[in-house]
């Protein structure tokens, strides 16, 4: 029989299985948008059919990464910006995981850019949730990489001079197959758009706002919303890379005029994931390599076979 | 050391195959009976640039490059046809002669390629062939090889009018090529080769003694590097999933891996930087696979931070380091041992790991093996330190000692029973519970029903939730540093990573750690017989040292040189803070200028520090006390 004996099992699943017994309010402030992302997550493992224990849930550092603690799957809880390159190695080692990475904008987009860069351009089969407020939190109000220009904080004390991030264009740029981006005040579009990213077969990229009530003084920030896929006001071909493009543009710098524009902004369904590319290539064994150390039939190949080279 | 020994050096430039060539004449030499023994010197470039390649081989042990050499081979550089060659290289195209004639024992034997090289050039040639007796034979190799084939193929001419001068058996020689390549170009390669071999035979009467010894070693041997070592033990301890950034010279090991993991239905992933390549390896070993990475100097920097994450969450892990020139990017293709703090200190808080040095590629292969058993059984990360010497120099080595099991075993990973045995009795599974034994905790992989758990990079109970409790944090503590305590006890018990060469009783002592290791040994061979009393110890027990052993040694020597490839005596430190006395036994012998170790230099370091008799002036080593006087 196999170890991975979560894997596969059909069952009801229940929203409930996913909270552990551990109470969030231990590092989240009241009115924290983080409450938003745990809560559409619990709704929308269900429907996706994950039970907790099939799912791998890794976080990188700061109020975002607690969010493994206060989400009960299999969790890991790694280093700043790292989340993505654990993730992905695990998804590789074992497919049947569902496998969500999260992390905050400074984690995503500033210190692991440049793995967020690279497993998007691979198109790792896993969801990427991103906490964007603007801010760094859990250090106390320094300003990070989607702050707005002029943003004032204790490390710019005279206004940032840096233009923020585009995460969306980031995104599609660098290669993702599916980008939306949701809030945590709009939490039947963030639970639908966490189901679409799990069940993309690809890499799903979800900048996700949460408004910050105590070092981002405004907790409404991102009130009101705009769906785009609900308003007559935004007509694009979300299949399309240059329409999406200009979407996300428009979107980007509306932002910070106080206009909050969410929704699917692109779609790719016919990329295939990583997984799928390297094993057409024969890099990848079709098989979970980790059911493979488990398997007392294998029959494990040594080295010996391949000395004749060097006689 | 041996009299009866060849060493073959064939120089040139990068991009001329002087690798490859050299490879296959130094199989050619093991398939006629000889111990072999190989050392690459090359810069950092890919064309031109003046490289060689020695090859020892005796029909004795050789454990290292030997002191200097009898025969070069110099081939043009293949930047003489380069057409911004005046611009850039100057005179370099005499390099491969001029540069090499230093360590040319006396009597020692040159052929160069009159084709691309003129020793008019070089200003005081002549002299020193007259004051060295050498023998010299300007073969137009260029010219033999362009007649039959391709002027490249002058790498072909080169050992053919080597075999002659030596009076070597061809037919090794032949049966590699017809290994390695076919039609057309094997015609013009074996043609040359024996056009080569003939008209030396004809035209040049043989005005040296010097001759290929007589090979009778009739093991089965294979000649590999200390790299094929460390990336064969892995593969036969079951890794399946290899990520990494390309550096010299740990590219070496990331290679071969690399392109033979496939065939064994493994994963290889070449990755954006070094953080990202340690965390994969978390990554995939927290999944359940058998995972390693690695670099060298300042891309191992980079992953300690993954290194510690991988010992907070027990995440096991075997990491590769293969030591250059440092500080920052320093020599890339130089070899150093000057990583071992960073090796042994780098990443934050109190944290552990295991590391091993290897000194030769069969301790590679072993070593490698046991990093991963212990990686995998005590949940830690295990580190397997070497150098670019190691990494490239290739030795034979007794094929039986790679006729070995497979080891898939990952470890303590608990059962459905396990778990649902927690489930009733405690309500869920306590990842990190101490169960008393060496610390080690049993861990379930995601994908287990009813082992859900949190692995942190920060404290956490035993549960894995992030915990600031003092209780807690020192249960967590001392059960994690308790590993290291078990882990010396089991190599204590089952190991002999410290074999110690020469008499037992001898009254003095050299020390090593990693690829000093044969340099060493035969340094050690050459005091003993001129009336020196010493022995020597190779230290591959790094974390956890190996203190009893070490002790031992110390305690029965009146002194000891401990020998390593760096300025500030970074391993004599090691065993003094290890051990916490034998201050006044230790002297260090230091060099680093980017080449091995000699044995002559270890020889004349001892006798210097030993009764004065030695001289070590002329070498780029130092010799200096561990108590400052």
């Amino acid at each position: 029989m196999s170890v991975f004996n979560a894997i596969g099992e059909e069952r009801e699943i229940d929203r409930d299985e996913f909270t552990p017994e551990i109470e969030p309010q231990a590092t989240w402030c009241p009115g924290c948008g983080d409450f938003g992302v745990l809560k559409a997550l619990k709704q929308a493992m269900p429907e996706v059919g994950r039970n907790p224990e099939e799912s791998l849930l890794v976080t990188g550092i700061g109020c975002s990464g607690k969010l493994s603690s206060y989400f009960r799957s299999y969790g890991f809880h790694s280093i700043h910006g790292r989340a993505l390159p654990v993730a992905r190695a695990a998804k590789m080692a074992n497919p049947d995981l569902e496998v969500i990475a999260a992390g905050g904008d400074g984690d995503g987009y500033g210190i692991g850019g440049n793995h967020f860069m690279h497993t998007a351009r691979e198109n790792h089969d896993m969801t990427y949730i991103v906490f964007d407020n603007e801010i760094f939190g859990l250090t106390k109000g320094q300003t990070s990489p989607t702050s707005p220009k002029g943003h004032k904080s204790k490390t710019q004390p005279h206004g940032s001079a840096k233009s923020p991030i585009r995460p969306l264009s980031l995104g599609l740029t660098s290669g993702a197959s599916y980008i939306a981006r949701t809030a945590a005040v709009n939490p039947n579009q963030a639970k639908e758009i966490l189901v679409e990213a799990m069940e993309h077969d690809g890499f799903a990229h979800v900048d996700f706002l949460t408004q910050c009530p105590t070092w981002n003084k405004d907790a409404k920030q991102y009130v009101p919303y705009i769906d785009i896929q609900d308003s007559d006001d935004y007509d694009f071909d979300i299949h399309d890379r240059r329409e999406a493009a200009e979407m996300m543009y428009e979107a980007e710098d509306a932002l910070y005029e106080g206009e909050v524009l969410t929704g699917r902004f692109y779609v790719d369904e016919d990329r295939p994931s990583y997984q799928e590319e390297k094993q057409a290539t024969g890099d990848m064994p079709e098989e979970p390599l980790a059911e493979r150390y488990f398997d007392d039939d294998y029959e494990w190949e040594r080295s010996y076979d391949l000395l004749d080279r060097h006689k | 050391m041996t009299d009866d020994e060849l060493i073959w050096r064939i120089a040139g430039g990068s991009g001329d195959g002087i690798d490859s060539t050299s490879q296959n004449f130094a199989k050619a030499l093991m398939r006629s009976g000889l111990n072999v023994f190989t050392h690459r010197h090359y810069p950092s470039r890919i064309r031109g640039g003046h490289t060689y390649v020695e090859i020892r081989a005796s029909d004795d042990p050789v454990k290292s490059r030997g002191d200097g050499y009898n025969f070069l081979l110099a081939l043009g550089d293949s930047f003489a046809r380069n057409p911004q060659e005046e611009a850039y290289y100057g005179n370099e195209e005499i390099k491969p002669l001029s540069e090499n004639l230093d360590e040319l024992r006396e009597g020692g034997v040159i052929v160069y390629d009159a084709g691309l090289l003129d020793t008019d050039e070089i200003e005081d040639f002549d002299e020193r062939v007259e004051e060295n007796d050498w023998h010299v034979y300007d073969l137009d190799l260029r010219g033999l090889a362009k007649e039959h084939g391709r002027e490249v193929m002058r790498n072909t001419a080169g050992v053919g009018a080597t075999a002659a001068l030596l009076d070597l058996d061809l037919e090794p020689i032949e049966s590699l090529m017809e290994d390695a390549m076919s039609g057309d170009v094997l015609e013009a390669n074996l043609t040359i080769l024996h056009d080569a071999y003939e008209s030396v035979d004809e035209d040049y009467e043989h005005t040296h003694d010097l001759r290929a010894p007589e090979g009778t070693v009739d093991e089965e041997q294979v000649l590999v590097s200390g790299s094929h070592g460390i990336a064969y033990g892995a593969i036969d301890e079951g890794c399946r999933f290899i990520s990494g950034y390309p550096m010299t010279p740990w590219t070496d090991v990331f290679t071969i891996m690399t392109q033979h993991l496939s065939e064994f239905g493994g994963i290889s992933e070449q990755v954006e930087d070094e953080i990202a390549a340690a965390s994969l390896a978390i990554g995939a070993s927290h999944a359940g696979a058998k995972a390693m990475s690695g670099s060298s100097g300042g891309g191992f920097a980079l992953m300690s931070e993954p290194l510690g994450l991988a010992e907070m969450t027990e995440t096991p892990v075997v990491l590769v380091e293969s030591m250059r020139a440092g500080p920052s990017t320093g020599m890339p293709t130089k070899p150093e041992q000057g990583d071992l703090e960073h090796v042994l200190y780098t990443s934050q808080g109190d944290s552990n790991r295991v590391v091993f040095a290897p000194g030769d590629p069969a301790e590679a292969y072993e070593q490698t093996r046991k990093a991963f058993e212990l990686a995998y059984d005590y949940q830690i990360p295990a580190i397997v330190l070497y150098d670019q010497k190691l990494s490239g120099g290739h030795q034979t080595v007794p094929e039986a000692v790679f006729d070995e099991e497979p080891n898939p075993d990952i470890g303590s990973v608990v059962t459905e029973e396990d778990l649902e045995e927690a489930a009733q009795e405690a309500g869920r599974f306590k990842r990190y519970m101490y169960d008393g034994e060496g610390g080690v905790s049993k861990r379930s992989l995601p994908g287990q029903k009813g082992g859900n758990y949190l692995a942190s990079g920060n404290e956490h109970n035993e549960v894995g939730h992030i915990s600031e409790d003092p209780d807690n944090r020192v249960i967590q503590m001392n059960r994690r540093m308790a590993k290291l305590d078990a882990i010396r006890e089991e190599l204590d018990e089952n190991a002999d990573h410290q074999p110690v060469y020469g008499p037992e009783d001898a009254d003095y002592g050299i020390l090593t750690f990693g690829s000093a290791k044969g340099v060493a040994e035969e340094a050690v061979d050459v005091l003993n017989d001129e009336g020196h009393s010493v022995k020597a110890m190779n230290v591959s027990d790094i974390m956890p040292f190996a203190k009893a052993e070490v002790t031992e040694f110390l305690e029965s020597v009146d002194e000891a040189l401990v020998v390593e490839m760096n300025a500030t005596a970074q391993f004599r430190r090691h065993i003094q803070g290890q051990l916490g006395r034998f201050g006044e036994k230790l002297y260090s012998l230091l060099k680093y200028d980017g080449n091995p170790f000699e044995p002559a230099e270890v020889v004349d370091g001892f006798r210097t520090r030993i009764d004065g008799s030695g001289d070590i002036s002329e070498y780029n080593v130092r010799i200096e006390s561990a108590t400052g006087d």
